[in-house]
């Protein structure tokens, strides 16, 4: 719907017209001069020059702001988020949406601290709640597919699902105890320089990796991208538009489920009403990181800066001490509203 | 529909996109009914009506109201997330300006105060309208803009506080009377008619329907789209204002993070259980003030069948899933292949015959 251009595009266009969704089959690569201001590419670049700005800025103006570990500490404290991130992306890729994520972060907390304190063992628990993960994101993903119900309604339903079988297990708040649990949130990974990263920090990077993987060198990923594009024209191409589409969904099931895990780690208890509007902060950082809402234009990266930036601002917050914690929403919204506006402008649609 | 096979009245019902959702509705009434005797029951003190349905009614209008902007804002195929944080902004605005003026008692303060909360919940909704029409941004991505600083806005205005009220005139809007019903409800009834009539005895609700099915075509064909596009997000906003205030009056206070909390959420819910489909184009405003009801009466039910409140969502979950897919074509076909096809059975009965001896 969003990208209907894309034949007249490649028909009438002059050569070396930014191409936004390059269709699977194609072999011929954009040329090498336009892909840094690439539609694609350039709200990346935007990003990461932002990022630096920012920690530029904040160097200047705080003591002991311009370090290894404070960059380091972003990763650790936003591990979870990262994970979430690059399942959206995968989502938003395709022009759907994944409302249901913040709750599956949570009944996945919930889930293993209840399984830990009844006495499973934790590797059990952690295949059995990144299976549950999985599971969900593709029930969503078949219901969304095959009966053509809208993606925001049908992860919405997830999310209310997920957050009240979180209450079905535990109002309140469960510890956990568990050894291996306890030695992974409290582990360090030594880093030269003497600066330090979490086992969750190594998961989440894993994570990025595989996503950038499958979506950039991949049939799959060139798929995802093409739905994203246009799916008529994908199934008109013969792609397994089906296939893909509920595979994604399953992506950002398991990876709600491993950020779940990490978010487990990193509170060392499950607890119902945590990661609450959770699904908003991977929507906005992968916007932040230059992923259309609309589909087909996006790079994992990306999202994986939108979570440093917005992780920067609770940084700034907590430096400066004395502005209070709502300026981050204002901020996070203000940045969204740039990048947005700056897409707008950056590809332009006919109508 | 064809002439010599008119479908029976029990079909063109099942058909109708509101049966399902009032047949969701009644069987939960009717389990009501049944688990909790007395809970139809009304009874009148002090010449005001009391009772479980008015309650459903008085609780729900918040959400009914900001459903019925929604409904016309999803009709232009967009969409609203914003006015959870715009109940959180009109809510603050209100109650700062009747806590900070010089007598917080009076009648001019509550007025002037609600003034101004409707005022900037007017302006947020050009906001909307403007990225929306005006810079053309994906409705969802537009107004997710708002909904995350808008929560924020409210606490810079609150100062991060829950600010009490005691106004007389302000606590009439959330717990007054007319007529024997809360002033809340009988407000949006009232809203809900003028909608309903602007909507459907004039051109107006055509020429949403005309935006949201095709925006361009609309155009070309003279139709001012832009105009009626920030027109329903300025309309949505004020229903959203009005809320926060029936919502802050109702608890005679503003608290910014939690003052609708997730009603965005639920008024697109109520939009879809009442059979307007998110990809715009044709609405029904009844179908939106059944769907909130749904909801209400689901979560007043689970509260009064001495379910545990917070599995509630595992039961709205289930209610959302079951009433889309018993509304969605696709499922309905499936049903029908499943149990034969009945369409031709219709037009002669040796097809029937053949089917039915199909092993």
């Amino acid at each position: 719907m969003n990208r209907d251009d894309t034949r007249s595009a490649t028909t009438t266009a002059p050569p070396g017209a930014p191409r936004v969704a390059p269709s699977p089959t194609a072999r011929v690569p954009a040329p090498r001069h336009r892909t840094l201001t690439s539609p694609r590419v350039l709200p990346v670049i935007v990003t990461f020059v932002l990022f630096v700005v920012m920690f530029g800025a904040g160097s200047l103006r705080y003591d002991n702001f311009f370090s290894g570990q404070v960059l380091l500490n972003l990763f650790i404290d936003n591990a979870y988020l990262i994970v979430l991130a690059v399942g959206m992306t995968f989502v938003i890729l395709t022009g759907g949406i994944d409302l249901s994520v913040g709750s599956v972060v949570a009944l996945s907390g919930v889930l293993a601290a209840k399984l830990l304190s009844v006495g499973w063992s934790p590797l059990p628990v952690m295949v059995l709640v990144l299976l549950l993960g999985v599971s969900l994101g593709l029930a969503m993903g078949l219901v969304i597919h095959f009966l053509e119900l809208q993606p925001f309604v049908v992860t919405l339903a997830g999310m209310f699902l997920a957050r009240g079988l979180c209450y079905v297990i535990s109002v309140e708040s469960i510890p956990i105890r568990d050894p291996l649990f306890t030695a992974i949130a409290q582990g360090t990974v030594p880093l030269p320089g003497d600066t330090f990263i979490s086992p969750s920090v190594v998961v989440a990077v894993l994570v990025v990796a595989v996503g950038a993987y499958l979506l950039h060198a991949t049939r799959f990923g060139r798929t995802v991208y093409a739905i994203g594009g246009n799916q008529h024209s994908a199934t008109l191409m013969g792609l397994r538009v089906g296939r893909t589409k509920v595979a994604v969904y399953a992506i950002s099931g398991l990876c709600s489920a491993i950020s779940g895990l990490l978010f487990a780690f990193y509170s060392l208890s499950g607890y119902s009403l945590s990661a609450v509007g959770t699904e908003l902060d991977a929507i906005a950082a992968t916007v932040i990181g230059g992923t259309l809402l609309s589909g087909g234009v996006g790079l994992v990266v990306g999202s994986l800066l939108g979570v440093l930036v917005l992780g920067l601002i609770q940084t700034f917050i907590s430096f400066e001490g004395t502005l209070s914690s709502w300026w981050t929403k204002i901020v996070i919204g203000f940045l969204l509203l740039v990048f947005v506006v700056l897409q707008r402008f950056l590809v332009r649609r006919p109508g | 529909m064809s002439p010599d096979a008119p479908p029976s009245a029990l079909r063109r019902l099942t058909r109708s996109n509101l049966f399902w959702p009032v047949v969701a509705l009644a069987a939960i009434l009717v389990f009501d009914a049944v688990a909790t005797p007395g809970f139809l029951s009304l009874r009148i003190q002090d010449g005001h009506l009391y009772g479980s349905l008015i309650d459903i009614l008085k609780n729900g209008t918040p959400t009914a109201l900001i459903a019925l902007g929604m409904t016309l804002v999803v009709a232009t195929r967009g969409i609203d997330l914003s006015v959870g944080a715009t109940v959180a902004i009109s809510a603050a605005v209100a109650c700062s300006w009747i806590a900070s003026s010089p007598d917080p008692t009076s009648g001019s303060a509550a007025l002037v105060g609600v003034l101004l909360a409707l005022g900037l919940a007017a302006v947020l909704g050009l906001w909307n309208g403007f990225l929306v029409s005006v810079l053309g941004i994906q409705p969802i991505i537009a107004t997710l803009v708002l909904m995350t600083a808008g929560r924020g806005l409210a606490q810079l205005i609150t100062d991060g506080q829950i600010i009490t009220v005691s106004n007389p005139l302000f606590a009439q809007l959330g717990g007054g009377f007319l007529l024997g019903l809360p002033l809340s409800v009988v407000l949006a009834a009232v809203l809900f008619a003028l909608v309903a009539l602007v909507t459907r005895r004039t051109a107006l609700g055509m020429l949403i329907e005309a935006v949201g099915i095709n925006p361009s075509a609309a155009r070309l064909a003279g139709v001012r789209a832009r105009g009626i596009t920030v027109a329903v997000y300025v309309f949505t906003a004020l229903c959203a204002g009005i809320a926060g205030l029936m919502i802050s009056s109702n608890v005679t206070a503003a608290d910014a993070n939690n003052a609708g909390l997730w009603i965005e959420l639920d008024a697109i819910l109520a939009v879809v259980i009442g059979g307007t489909l998110l990809s715009g184009g044709r609405f029904s405003i009844v179908g939106t003030l059944i769907g909130a009801l749904v909801l209400q009466t689901l979560t007043t039910t689970v509260y009064s069948v001495g379910i545990a409140p917070e599995v509630t969502l595992v039961f709205k979950a289930l209610v959302i899933i079951a009433v889309c897919l018993l509304q969605s074509p696709k499922t309905r076909a499936l049903l029908r292949r499943r149990a034969g096809p009945t369409r031709p059975d219709e037009t002669t009965d040796s097809a029937a015959l053949t089917t039915v001896s199909r092993p």
